[in-house]
């Protein structure tokens, strides 16, 4: 027999997930709220949307071409990138916002810190925020849902009185459908939910990050909100903290590996954004929230290192 | 049955179809054996027969050296050819090169030697120990080294490994549907060398029939509990079986018998219930032949010392080209270069994958999902020891425990990104090991 006989370490079976089925997966996940979105705000979100994956796919392409690497726009991670940019920009700003968010998120904090699974921050959350700071008009004209447009404000700040206090606050129906202004990501909870109950299904996430945050939020929510469950449900449902919780702070290379790790990091991003919400100058605390904690992640992994099988306690 | 098992683990692919319905038959003996005189963990053996002696079936041909060592015996009767060194499954050994002469005549010295209640606990263990019985699983310890534990070390518990969680494997399935009660008889005169009275045989419940069939043989066994575990790998692994029978950990670094424990594989037990009754030591063995290249996959009764080629050919030879021919399991096995190795005393299966199967997946970046983390079931952080290794940074390797590791290798693989987790572990592993005895001399 002389066939040539491969010679490798064990195992000899690996499983059939891959990195590009994980990212499909969370394409998939993103796809009802995409919809939705663009159900409530036409054509505007989704021409944002367009824009953000464009400058995405190919800032990574590019990027990638410049330095000699392969080319990885297939595994479908540019495309989440994308799309989350996408999802914390009004539907109502310019085209190319989107598409300068997407760019900073994938040359910057993604690739040049060494691509896929080094970036030390969530890349469209530190996008989002370098929009914020750049462009605030454009980033917080929110319009109503619906084909006339009408400027308004978001359910968040209504109920903080930062502006628009003669407003009605939207109902508890239209935060769970999406019917209310904000971000083209921030509107409809249920489809975010359901959306992150198919990435628990598929094992993409656990339940540890999205369930300690929420949680977090809502017994904090009710402790200073004095013992109001209804508004506490409300925080859980406006605003970005579905999205947060599901599909941000559950970012694999910015949250940490271990379990308890990930407890300490879900209270975190929970009593960072109570704080900003009740508290700050800012009626939404989930982004900065999950930043903030996403540069703590490396400080917890060094910290909580989970006992070892058989390892006699000290 | 409330099934038992552990934290951590993963769920490959069973693929025991082909083979798990088909009965142990005998292998067709070869014109020429090659029977390495190290098969077990520890001093290889002295041969004590020479070039052109005539050998008989069961005799002696190889001397064990020091205590941590096993004798090898002719699994034929014949001529010794030659002495030298062949191909092993670890690579290259010293065998004994034996001509058949298919006239299966028995050696003297194997005749039965009573039954348990006539032989004393020490007269077994004298049993076991000329048999040469090592750990069949596939570790290859030898069995009376595990059955001598230091007087202050109190045992009370044996266990019988029938998991076989490795994909593939059906030997132990085969064993336990067909001969029972002589893995009974096995657990039964294993306790009594150790004094203890409780014995376990645990069994995944992907077996329900072996379950079963175990269950009834040991119905009159007041002291025996067969135990049903949950499907999951490694759930074999011995540390992780003992936590699932007795909820006990293995201190970190420590031997089983640090939990008052014996683990013990079923073909093992089984053996001792052969060379008990019958005088045989160690000369044959249950194999599982299969995979996608083999022909006809089946479960064979191999004289120790027949070639891989041999068996295979017995199997109907490959149906397409092999990529990967492995001792074991697909999860530990280790891969062979040749096909003129021989069948030894811990070879559970041959398994042959196809080119496709076998071919390596490319590597990507870590993405830092974590999974390695979530199951490895000895609580490690697989991503953190391999990326320190990858840099020849042992010394943080360590400080991650590696030496922790059991070689499982669920951390390969459920990665996502194919990264040689296990493979750059080992390489960390050996390098601090190597480090520690440069220390200490």
């Amino acid at each position: 027999m002389d066939s040539k006989l491969i010679i490798s370490s064990s195992p000899h079976l690996r499983s059939k997930e891959d990195t590009s089925s994980i990212m499909r997966d969370v394409v998939i996940a993103l796809i009802p709220a995409t919809i939705a979105a663009v159900y409530y705000f036409g054509m505007g979100a989704l021409g944002v949307i367009i824009s953000a994956l464009i400058g995405a796919v190919a800032s990574e392409a590019l990027c990638q071409k410049l330095m000699n690497k392969p080319v990885t726009i297939n595994d479908w991670s540019a495309i989440v990138t994308g799309l989350l940019v996408a999802f914390n920009i009004p539907a109502s700003a310019p085209l190319w916002i989107p598409f300068v968010g997407s760019v900073f998120a994938i040359v910057i904090v993604k690739q040049l810190f060494g691509g896929i699974g080094h970036n030390f921050m969530n890349p469209a959350l530190a996008a989002r925020a370098m929009l914020l700071a750049s462009w605030p008009v454009e980033m917080t004209s929110w319009v109503t849902p619906g084909p006339d447009a009408v400027s308004t404000a978001t359910p968040l700040a209504i109920i903080k009185g930062a502006e628009a206090i003669d407003m009605a606050k939207p109902s508890f129906f239209d935060l769970l459908t999406g019917n209310i202004g904000g971000c083209i990501g921030e509107t409809s909870a249920i489809l975010l939910i359901l959306g992150g109950v198919y990435l628990l299904y598929r094992g993409v996430i656990t339940y540890v990050i999205p369930a300690y945050y929420i949680g977090t939020v809502f017994v904090l929510t009710l402790i200073f909100g004095g013992f109001d469950v209804a508004n506490s449900m409300y925080h859980l449902f406006a605003g970005g903290l579905m999205i947060g919780a599901f599909f941000m702070a559950t970012d694999y290379s910015s949250s940490p590996m271990t379990q308890k790790g990930q407890i300490i990091y879900a209270i975190g991003c929970g009593a960072l954004t109570t704080i900003i919400r009740l508290w700050g100058g800012y009626p939404e605390g989930v982004s900065y929230s999950i930043l903030l904690m996403n540069v703590a992640a490396p400080l917890i992994d060094k910290y909580v290192n989970p006992k070892v099988f058989g390892e006699v306690a000290k | 049955m409330k099934l038992l098992s552990f934290r951590g683990g993963v769920h490959p692919p069973h693929r025991k179809k082909s083979t798990e319905s088909i009965k142990v038959e005998r292998a067709k003996d070869p014109a020429t054996l090659y029977i390495p005189l190290q098969q077990h963990i520890g001093a290889p053996c002295k041969a004590i027969v020479n070039v052109g002696d005539t050998v008989k079936v069961g005799q002696k041909i190889g001397e064990a050296q020091g205590f941590v060592s096993a004798p090898v015996h002719s699994s034929v009767s014949g001529k010794v050819k030659a002495i030298k060194e062949c191909p092993v499954p670890g690579g290259k050994g010293l065998c004994v090169v034996i001509e058949n002469d298919f006239a299966n005549e028995i050696h003297e010295s194997v005749v039965p030697k009573g039954n348990i209640d006539s032989l004393t606990g020490a007269e077994i263990l004298e049993i076991i120990k000329e048999a040469g019985i090592v750990g069949m699983g596939g570790a290859t310890f030898p069995m009376h080294v595990k059955l001598s534990p230091p007087k202050d070390k109190k045992i009370d518990t044996v266990i019988l490994n029938g998991a076989e969680c490795e994909p593939y494997l059906t030997a132990d399935h085969r064993l336990m549907l067909e001969k029972p009660e002589s893995v009974v008889y096995g657990l039964k005169a294993i306790m009594k060398v150790l004094n203890v009275d409780k014995g376990y045989i645990g069994i995944e419940d992907n077996k329900p029939d072996a379950i079963e069939a175990m269950v009834k043989a040991a119905e009159k066994e007041s002291n025996i509990e067969v135990v049903g575990l949950r499907t999951k790998y490694p759930q074999g692994a011995e540390k992780q079986l003992i936590y699932a029978c007795t909820n006990r950990e293995v201190p970190s670094g420590g031997l089983p018998m640090e939990a008052g424990v014996v683990v013990n594989n079923v073909a093992t037990a089984a053996q001792v219930y052969e060379s008990i009754t019958t005088g045989m030591p160690l000369v044959e063995r249950i194999t599982t032949i299969t995979g996608s290249a083999i022909t006809n996959p089946n479960n064979l009764l191999i004289k120790i010392g027949t070639t891989f080629e041999e068996i295979i050919n017995q199997c109907g030879g490959f149906k397409e080209e092999p990529g990967k021919v492995i001792m074991g399991g697909p999860m530990m096995g280790l891969t062979q270069y040749t096909l003129e190795v021989p069948v030894t005393k811990g070879g559970s299966g041959i398994l042959c994958l196809n080119r496709e199967e076998a071919t390596l997946p490319e590597p990507s970046n870590c993405i830092r999902c974590g999974k390695c983390v979530d199951i490895c079931p000895a609580f490690l952080q697989p991503l953190f020891i391999s990326a320190h290794s990858l840099k020849y940074n042992f010394d943080r390797a360590e400080d991650y425990r590696a030496l922790d590791c059991i070689e499982c290798g669920s951390c390969s693989f459920i990665c996502p990104s194919k990264r040689p987790l296990l493979q750059s572990i080992r390489v960390a592993k050996r390098e601090i090991i190597a480090q520690k005895r440069k220390q200490s001399k």
